[in-house]
């Protein structure tokens, strides 16, 4: 039934190795491998060569069965399997094997056809609505909708009754009506990449859509395009052999389904005739899906990367310096103290990638420490260690990090939630995908508090109100009430700050506060995180790659590279005399040492411009 | 919402014409004889021709359709070509069956698939694979086939609950009950594996948006994320896959009323279709239809409930 088919799987430009059945993806290279992956996963191997058998003996079955399908004998009828008849006799006295056999080859070849209809139909009309969109993807979308409204089993009975009892036309029916699954697919696929920048990139060069759409496009959509084939043959057949189940079929040729029909109209008398034709459909079946499975395990190649976060060519470096120890200001007790911290992602083949090879690093009460560094570098690794919120598959794998004297490596996950909230706190950096869509934002202020601090409801909202006010949103009654898409990315970064502090912090942990917001919002954000650090006397870790952010707003700078930090030091130290190459890549001054921007000014200085 | 309930009204009125349009128009198109197959060869053609023309079937196929649409906005169904029955009654008197069945494999797929999507998303590992696996086996095999190893178990071998037949829950709840089990455990295998992917699929995605990292910054302790926030926004998705379901499942009850022989609209479709009772079919398509812009429309409203986004578009 086209409504069951699995939603659309997308993934990247990836080329992938043609499997059996499909022939849309022409010009693409031929399989580089792909296949031999494939068949080096357990599962794909065995249902491919299941598959590959249950072809070979349909096509086959002149050859290997032991009779025709049609001869009976009545008084074999529930004969026991025999050496002659390895599967026994049904209740005319025929052989099971051969109508096993021949009666493949109907319930396949229909697939088949119905296979070839559906991707002559949705193809080429996912493209086309996908690329162009427009009227055609509207008037498409619209017949998509109401051919998925119908349900496939009454339309093709309907169907029978019109068109008459001939397998091919409702095979062609079936093709019909499972053909928007692929128009969906291919279609989504083509509209998300045709945003795509190498799209952009390839129209602005001159190539014309053609070319465009067999070159890029085509390679793109192949690999889900694949997959949906082989569910959809499951589906196929399955519709199928339950047409001739219901005895609308082929009337009275061998097939799987009316097989399964008689051994049901027996099921009293000899209920091991399902086995058979049962075994057969399952096989095909399961082999098709889990052969599916497969092939989207080899075709998107799943990898454990940190969401998003990677990026830049892997540099070598020679010796990193060991960290200055030098510009701290005093040795009062740390309110953060990070020692030899090391963080890695788990590989799918079980080994582990490194992303922060050991770092030091400390935040004092009161003081703003800016962890700067290209994005990539493992700043916000670091960040999520110390908050104990590390992505899927990340994990700590030596080190310590101390928060007001506690070491939280290894602390339990009850322990260290307790810390969060009340100790350490988080801004994020990206204001509206750190808000819960389906919440107002009054009720995503309130919660936390109401478990952090233990108050009621009424406390909390009138908490949440004071903390709106205290980060300068103009409304915060109706603010209250609102939800995260009817308010805008600067206010949803002064809620998410609201947030923050609402149980009382002592240490900030801000992750590219203002990365994602226009520039006049930015000063505005940085101008309240100073104000709320200066008046709550708050530590804070601020993770950025904008040394203007630094200057304006840090004590101390910690310059991250590739995993390790190369230097530390005031942020008059730092921003006047960079030592390590990346610092001064930061700052914009490539090789030699001509100053990049205009001489640095204390903060102090600039304070009341600000 | 109340303006986007009757938007979605209006657009279901105008598919369910589209589609009686359509289908009369396919069913018309063969120069089947209707006088002829009902009078039997040795009629003479005059009477068949008299039976023809009392059935308004010499008319344009235009005009019959425009006098069965006013006849079935007033409610009027018709009468059957072949059994004469009045046509609406016919369905209505089948509909409760079909609606026991549907209804209750809606329920049991949207606990079922809700507790195992939860869990394999939330637990990942173990949990996550055998569900995968579970959803691998109730997606590969045809839902009949499911059904005949359910009757081979639970009825011939085991007997716990009768093969064949039907009690109405008003003469009987208990023996409703028992005569529904497995027709809604055979339909229910498909969808259960379907939806459970589905919210198993929903809940990994929600897990790993920005927002329950942040609720995770600020100190909710995980259950409760899970059971606020992520059961919330994974809802949406996991419901219109059900709502899909539901259309899948009205081609499948057609199966299962066959195999256990339960006189409902599924049963209804196979001995009518293959006769081209033409008022019949129209019913018949007409009421599935209405089922699925119904349900589509409950979907949709509980998914703009849920999602406040989802309500302003």
């Amino acid at each position: 039934m086209s409504e069951n088919l699995p939603a659309a799987v997308p993934t990247g430009p990836r080329p992938s190795a043609p499997a059996p059945g499909t022939s849309t993806a022409r010009p693409a290279p031929p399989a580089d491998g792909s296949l031999r992956r494939l068949l080096r996963n357990p599962l794909g191997a065995v249902s491919a060569g299941v598959l590959l058998l249950l072809v070979v003996a349909v096509v086959l079955a002149p050859l290997l069965a032991p009779q025709a399908p049609d001869v009976s004998s009545l008084g074999d009828a529930f004969a026991a399997p025999d050496g002659a008849h390895p599967m026994g006799m049904d209740s005319a006295g025929r052989d099971i094997l051969s109508r096993i056999l021949y009666g493949g080859r109907s319930t396949l070849g229909g697939a088949v056809v119905a296979l070839a209809i559906a991707l002559a139909l949705g193809v080429p009309s996912g493209l086309y609505a996908g690329y162009y969109g427009g009227r055609f993807d509207s008037v498409a979308n619209w017949a998509v909708n109401l051919v998925m409204a119908l349900p496939a089993m009454v339309v093709l009975l309907a169907s029978r009754a019109i068109l008459g009892p001939d397998v091919l036309v409702l095979m062609i029916v079936l093709g019909v009506l499972v053909a928007p699954g692929f128009f969906r697919l291919v279609r989504g696929i083509v509209a998300n990449v045709r945003k795509e920048l190498y799209v952009d990139a390839a129209k602005v060069s001159g190539l014309s859509d053609t070319r465009i759409v067999a070159r890029h496009i085509l390679i793109v959509v192949r690999g889900p395009l694949i997959i949906q084939v082989a569910l959809v043959a499951g589906i196929a057949i399955g519709l199928q052999a339950g047409l001739e189940f219901l005895g609308v079929g082929s009337g009275s040729a061998a097939t799987w389904g009316a097989m399964l029909n008689e051994a049901f109209q027996n099921i009293q008398r000899a209920p091991l005739l399902i086995l058979w034709p049962g075994l057969a459909l399952g096989l095909t079946n399961g082999s098709l899906v889990l052969l599916a499975g497969a092939l989207r395990d080899v075709l998107e190649d799943r990898g454990g990367e940190p969401a998003g976060r990677r990026r830049g060519r892997p540099r070598t470096r020679t010796a990193s310096p060991a960290p200055e120890v030098l510009d701290r200001p005093s040795e009062a007790a740390a309110l953060l103290s990070v020692r030899g911290l090391t963080v890695a992602y788990d590989r799918p083949d079980g080994t582990g990638r490194e992303v922060v090879h050991g770092i030091d690093l400390d935040v004092h009460p009161g003081e703003i420490v800016g962890l700067v560094g290209e994005s990539g570098s493992g700043k916000t690794q670091t960040a999520f260690s110390v908050l104990g919120i590390l992505p899927e598959g990340g994990r700590i794998g030596s080190g310590s990090i101390m928060i007001e004297g506690q070491e939280t490596v290894g602390l339990p996950e009850r322990a260290h939630r307790a810390l969060r909230g009340g100790t350490v706190a988080y801004v994020p950096q990206e204001p509206m995908s750190n808000l819960d869509p389906a919440f107002t934002v009054g009720s995503q202020l309130m919660e936390p508090m109401r478990h952090v601090l233990g108050i009621s409801r009424k406390e909390a909202a009138v908490r949440a109100l004071d903390l709106l006010r205290l980060v300068e949103i103009p409304d915060p009654g109706r603010t209250m009430r609102l939800y995260p898409h009817e308010i805008s990315g600067g206010m949803a970064q002064r809620v998410l700050i609201a947030g923050a502090m609402s149980c009382d912090p002592r240490l900030l942990i801000a992750d590219e506060p203002t990365t994602a917001l226009d520039v006049r919002v930015q000063a505005e954000i940085l101008g309240l995180l100073r104000r709320l650090q200066q008046d709550r006397g708050l530590g804070v870790l601020l993770v950025t790659h904008d040394l203007g952010v630094v200057a304006d707003l840090c004590d101390r700078v910690a310059v991250m590279s590739d995993g390790r930090i190369v230097e530390t030091g005031t942020t008059d130290r730092i921003l006047r005399s960079p030592q390590d190459p990346c610092t001064r890549a930061l700052l914009g001054a490539v090789l030699d040492e001509a100053p990049a921007r205009e001489p640095w000014q204390p903060r102090e200085a600039r304070k009341t411009t600000a | 919402m109340l303006k986007f309930i009757a938007r979605r009204i209006a657009a279901g009125a105008v598919l369910l014409v589209v589609i009686s349009f359509l289908s009369y128009l396919l069913l018309s198109v063969p120069d089947a004889d209707v006088g002829r197959q009902l009078l039997g060869q040795g009629a003479d053609q005059a009477a068949v021709d008299a039976k023809n023309a009392s059935l308004g079937l010499d008319r344009p196929v235009l005009t019959q359709y425009a006098d069965w649409l006013a006849h079935a906005v007033r409610g009027d169904l018709g009468t059957s070509w072949f059994t004469s029955e009045d046509v609406g009654t016919a369905v209505a008197g089948r509909l409760p069956v079909t609606a026991s069945l549907t209804l209750g494999v809606t329920l049991v797929t949207t606990v079922v698939s809700f507790l195992l999507g939860v869990w394999a998303g939330v637990r990942r590992g173990a949990a996550d694979r055998f569900v995968q696996v579970l959803g691998v086996i109730g997606y590969a095999l045809p839902g009949f086939l499911v059904t005949l190893v359910i009757v081979l178990v639970f009825a011939v071998n085991l007997n716990w609950f009768p093969a064949i037949g039907y009690t109405a829950f008003t003469e009987s709840p208990g023996g409703w009950l028992s005569t529904i089990t497995l027709p809604v455990l055979s339909l229910a295998v498909a969808s259960v594996a379907g939806v459970s992917q589905q919210v198993r699929g929903a809940v990994v995605d929600v897990l790993r948006q920005d927002y329950v990292r942040t609720l995770r910054a600020r100190g909710l302790p995980t259950s409760r994320i899970v059971f606020r926030h992520v059961l919330r926004n994974a809802s949406a998705p996991a419901l219109s896959v059900l709502g899909m379901q539901f259309v899948g499942l009205l081609g499948g009850a057609v199966l299962v009323e066959q195999i256990f022989g339960l006189p409902g609209i599924g049963s209804m479709t196979v001995t009518y279709t293959t006769r081209g009772d033409i008022p019949v079919i129209m019913a018949l398509v007409m009421f599935t239809v209405i089922g699925v812009v119904l349900i589509n429309l409950l979907v949709d409203t509980m998914i703009g409930w849920l999602n406040p986004k989802a309500r302003a578009a």
